[in-house]
């Protein structure tokens, strides 16, 4: 299992970057998106991987998860989605001044 | 307390002084003047105890960690330093009142000269050694603001940026001695430092650090081949030659070696290094001196050479030695800023310094010929003035150095040959100036200045008779002084008499003054001879120059390579170093170990099928990225999936959270792309699309190994803690949520503000701004209705999915949920009304200013925190209490959940301004293209 999560997470890893890389806005915001899934699932499964083991406290839970990534993925989620909002927000502004999308803000060539 | 005082007094004029010049021209120079008496009495008042013997040590505790304390030191070196830099900077205040012209501004100069009095004062008065180097690189600051004072002249800039370049880095050369200094001794105390001789001088880093301390000091004092810097600096005006480049800053280096003589001092390494560059700058510049034209070239040179004669002195090591280093370097402020500030009278009222066309001047200025001839004979080492005492002193010692072996005469020889240079020039500047004919083309009929302008020249040179005549009496105590700080022992024995009968010595002196007559006799050959030799002056100046342009230019290349403008070449470079920097790292730590055995958790059908179905949308996110409808909706599975991997791993809160979020960025990215093209164009070329597959896929197999080796490396975590003390503690069973609203949430509350700034700069981007959304297209979503069955639906669903977020909020401190999670889910089904019924209809029902609800949230927020500060607790310290509620039944109520009240109303306003906003701008754009 273990592999398997480290697989899918090189593969979103490789797929963010290749879509950061690229020139327009729209494919970095996407890319970024990807990229920050796979950060989020890494910073995650640091805290190992466990199934039925909610970290709610109760008499009969045999084990609990590790709560604190699970904390600081949470609140990494919601700043993430922030973050997105500002950067589709700044290429919209980037596209209305400029008039193309291009991330060096050139024409097409 | 006096002592902080001196420092702070001129340091305060740096502002007085401009201040004053509101009351008149003069007012600036009176304010000046009148700081730096107060400077000096207060220096007169502590002078009594250091003449008795005592060592004057204040200090305050500044970083103590790091071994800095703002502590200042007043001995005999410091007393005889402190007077030099108030007394000649009194008089060269006194000067430069007359000197400077109408157009020449008075508040900056006298503004920038009390800022170099203070840092100067800063460094001879220093205890801390860090405390000097700071006071030390405030000097070439200021000294750079004081050269470049016409900046209205080139040669003025590059001049001050030379001076500013070599000596700035010097000081960072000072700075790593220090350091290394302070290393050997554990402590930048000089009283400290400068009786732990013997653990410096036997220390495996005493080489380095000798070495960086001397660069410093060299610099510092122009001591070859680091000279080249003052001749440019003479570009500023004369009374800041007479101050800095005689008296004061290039003093600071000889003072460096003065100060850490007894901690430096002895070594061979120390003899050969110092001794070395002092006898090659005595002699060099001497020689140059002699062939300039220009007055204060001529001068500059001379200062060069005798700072190389100070150097040579406190390089021999010897007691005696020091003594007679510490009495040129008196002798030399003396005649040497008198022969600056007469230069400067002569250029003044004669227009030029070119002593090719100054002739004769004798007969226009025959009181200020006088003053200067005086100090010039003394520069010469004539008898009966201060300059041949200490020149005496200086040849006696070079006559018993043992330490050359069969090459002992040589040091004498050339000690001599030196001489016989000074006396050269010393006589060029006498004859050339004051004699030898008539005056060539002048600018001007030359005069004698204004009375109080020679005032301050006559108090120098009075000053070089008397200690010239009458030592033991004048300049005795304050020499003895000056020298037992230097030494930090007991004097040696020494004569301070001008007559010590016929002896070595005064045959040199002899010969010198005979030589240098010879030499001016015979000067038109020897220049004719020198023209041949050294046509061009191919000097350290060209070299300087052509290291600085090489260096510029390296600059831009490098910024020509890296910084071209192309985000997408610093992405490229960013992932490439993070690859290099991370394979580094590993291969630095030994290969990542892969345990296995270490994988706990069996494989199943569902696991394999949700990875493959991950694998596979966020692929095909990447090969269909030119679409981007379709993208967008993989983008939406992978989410998903993210979502799901979250429950199938115990993380409940996380996948609630993962799928609101999901929800609302396809809404937003949908939304976005209104305004964007809907197509990428295909932009790289196959090479730059392998290069950047290349890129990701090397980062995505590092990152895969990466979390890797970490899952199946043995795990230890500290969440114990958060566990055990969830519901004693924070009364609350959700130990997630309890960490985000209770252990971490001055965390959270950061986490909140940065979202809310985050929608204040999407406000602000959007304000004014004009797109034209995307023509209808083939689908015609643009300008589509809602469609009916979605609108009737998402009615009534409104209030029924405020209340589930209300729920998810109220549990969420012991079940999944909590203010982030409703605040999305609120957000949700506000957002849906948008989509279900239009826009138009929703703004006309919905008029909520977002702004409000967000600063509400942030304030409830902060008030919970606040609260307890009326509790006696810390800010942020929660309480809770047990309920019993008909129906529902006992639970806790905790003051986080209000706070989790005001995460929830800020997720909400912040989500709905987003969106709003975006959704706001479609509806402009739609009215503008009505119009």
């Amino acid at each position: 299992m273990e592999a398997l999560i480290a697989l899918a997470i090189g593969v979103l890893v490789a797929c963010g970057i290749y879509m950061m890389l690229r020139a327009r806005t729209m494919d970095v915001v996407i890319g970024l998106t990807l990229l920050s899934y796979a950060v989020n699932l890494f910073l995650f499964a640091s805290g190992r991987l466990t199934n039925n083991a909610a970290a709610l406290i109760s008499p009969d839970a045999a084990a609990y998860a590790d709560p604190l990534p699970q904390a600081l993925v949470l609140t990494a989620i919601v700043i993430g989605f922030g973050m997105t909002a500002f950067l589709v927000v700044l290429a919209i502004r980037a596209f209305g001044d400029l008039g193309n999308d291009h991330v060096d803000g050139e024409g097409r060539k | 307390m006096t002592l902080l005082l001196i420092i702070l007094i001129p340091l305060l004029g740096t502002l007085l002084a401009p201040a004053a010049a509101v009351r008149g021209r003069m007012g600036a120079a009176v304010m000046a003047g009148a700081l730096t008496a107060t400077a000096l009495a207060l220096l007169f008042t502590l002078a009594p105890r250091v003449f008795g013997g005592e060592t004057i040590v204040v200090s305050w505790a500044w970083m103590a960690d790091l071994g800095l304390y703002f502590s200042l030191r007043l001995d005999g070196l410091g007393l005889l330093f402190a007077l030099l830099i108030l007394g000649i900077g009194l008089l060269v205040i006194l000067y430069a009142a007359y000197y400077l012209s109408p157009k020449d501004s008075m508040p900056k100069f006298f503004s920038y000269m009390m800022l170099f009095m203070g840092a100067m004062l800063g460094v001879v008065l220093s205890e801390n050694l860090i405390l000097l180097l700071m006071f030390w690189e405030l000097t070439s600051l200021s000294s750079f603001l004081l050269v470049s004072y016409w900046r209205h002249r080139a040669d003025a800039r590059q001049g001050a940026r030379m001076a500013l370049a070599v000596t700035g880095g010097g000081g960072l050369c000072l700075l790593a001695g220090i350091l290394l200094l302070g290393e050997i001794v554990g402590s930048y105390e000089l009283s400290v430092v400068l009786v732990s001789a013997e653990l410096i001088q036997s220390h495996d880093l005493y080489t380095p650090a000798l070495i960086l301390i001397l660069l410093g000091a060299f610099t510092k004092s122009a001591q070859f081949p680091f000279h080249f810097w003052l001749p440019h600096a003479m570009a500023a005006p004369t009374p800041v030659s007479a101050y800095l480049h005689s008296a004061t800053m290039v003093k600071a280096g000889v003072f460096l070696l003065a100060r850490l003589h007894p901690a430096l001092a002895g070594s061979d390494l120390w003899f050969y290094l110092v001794t070395g560059a002092g006898l090659t700058t005595l002699v060099f510049a001497a020689y140059v001196a002699l062939f300039k034209h220009d007055l204060k070239g001529l001068l500059a040179y001379s200062t060069i050479s005798h700072l190389g004669l100070i150097t040579l002195l406190f390089g021999f090591g010897t007691p005696l030695a020091a003594v007679a280093g510490v009495f040129h370097i008196i002798n030399h402020a003396t005649f040497k800023a008198s022969l600056f500030m007469a230069a400067g009278i002569i250029d003044h009222e004669a227009g030029t310094r070119d002593m090719r066309r100054l002739n004769g001047l004798f007969k226009y200025m025959p009181y200020t010929a006088l003053l200067a001839m005086v100090a010039a004979a003394s520069m010469a080492g004539v008898p009966l003035l201060n300059g041949f005492l200490s020149k005496e002193m200086f040849f006696v010692e070079t006559l018993h150095l043992q330490r050359f072996g069969d090459w002992a005469w040589l040091i004498p020889v050339l000690a001599t040959v030196a001489g016989i240079f000074a006396v050269g020039y010393s006589l060029r500047f006498i004859h050339d100036v004051f004699f030898n004919g008539e005056p060539k083309d002048l600018p001007q009929i030359p005069h004698e200045p204004p009375r109080w302008m020679k005032v301050p020249v006559e108090i120098l040179v009075v000053l070089c008779l008397l200690v010239g005549m009458l030592p033991a009496f004048t300049v005795g105590p304050l020499l003895a002084t000056a020298a037992g700080g230097v030494l930090q022992a007991p004097l040696p024995e020494y004569s301070l008499a001008i007559w010590h009968g016929f002896n070595t010595a005064l045959m040199m002196s002899i010969i010198a003054l005979i030589g240098g007559g010879l030499f001016y006799l015979l000067r038109h050959k020897l220049f004719d001879l020198h023209g041949r030799l050294l046509p061009n002056e191919f000097g350290a100046k060209q070299i300087f120059d052509i290291l600085v342009k090489a260096v510029v230019d390296l600059s831009r290349a490098i910024t020509r390579l890296l910084e071209n403008g192309s985000l997408q070449r610093y992405m490229a470079l960013l992932v490439g170093s993070a690859i290099v920097v991370g394979v580094y790292a590993a291969l630095q730590h030994g290969a990542m170990s892969f345990d296995m055995s270490a994988s706990s958790m069996p494989v199943n059908a569902v696991s394999v099928t949700a990875s493959i179905a991950l694998i596979v949308a966020a692929l095909a996110t990447v090969l269909f990225h030119r679409h981007r409808l379709p993208t967008l909706l993989m983008l939406g599975v992978v989410g998903l999936f993210v979502s799901l991997a979250f429950v199938y791993f115990s993380a409940p809160d996380l996948a609630l959270t993962q799928l609101s979020v999901e929800v609302v960025t396809i809404i937003l990215l949908l939304l976005a792309l209104h305004f964007l093209p809907q197509e990428s164009q295909p932009e790289s070329s196959s090479a730059r699309r392998l290069r950047d597959a290349l890129l990701a896929g090397t980062a995505g197999l590092g990152i895969a190994a990466l979390t890797w080796a970490i899952l199946t490396a043995p795990f230890e975590t500290l969440s114990g803690y958060y566990l055990e003390q969830s519901v004693p503690g924070g009364g609350g069973k959700n130990v997630v949520n309890v960490i985000l609203v209770d252990f971490r949430g001055f965390d959270t509350f950061g986490e909140i503000t940065v979202l809310a700034i985050a929608a204040i700069g999407i406000h602000a981007l959007l304000y004014n701004l004009f797109v034209n959304p995307n023509p209808a297209g083939p689908h015609g979503w643009a300008t589509s209705r809602p469609p009916l069955l979605l609108s009737v639906i998402c009615r009534p669903l409104l209030p029924l999915a405020l209340l589930v977020a209300l729920y998810l909020m109220l549990r969420g401190h012991n079940a999944p949920g909590g203010g982030f999670i409703a605040g999305l889910v609120a957000g949700v089904a506000l957002v849906m009304q948008y989509l279900a019924s239009g826009l138009d209809w929703t703004n006309a029902r919905m008029k909520i200013d977002y702004f409000k609800v967000i600063a509400a949230g942030l304030a409830i927020a902060l008030a919970t925190g606040v609260a307890s500060w009326f509790f006696a607790h810390p800010f942020m310290t929660t309480t809770f209490t047990h309920v019993h509620w008909p129906v529902v039944g006992e639970f806790e109520v905790a003051s986080a959940m209000v706070f989790d009240l005001g995460v929830f109303l800020t997720v909400v306003g912040i989500t709905m301004l987003i969106l709003a906003e975006l959704g706001k701008l479609s509806g402009a754009v739609k009215q503008g293209g009505g119009r």
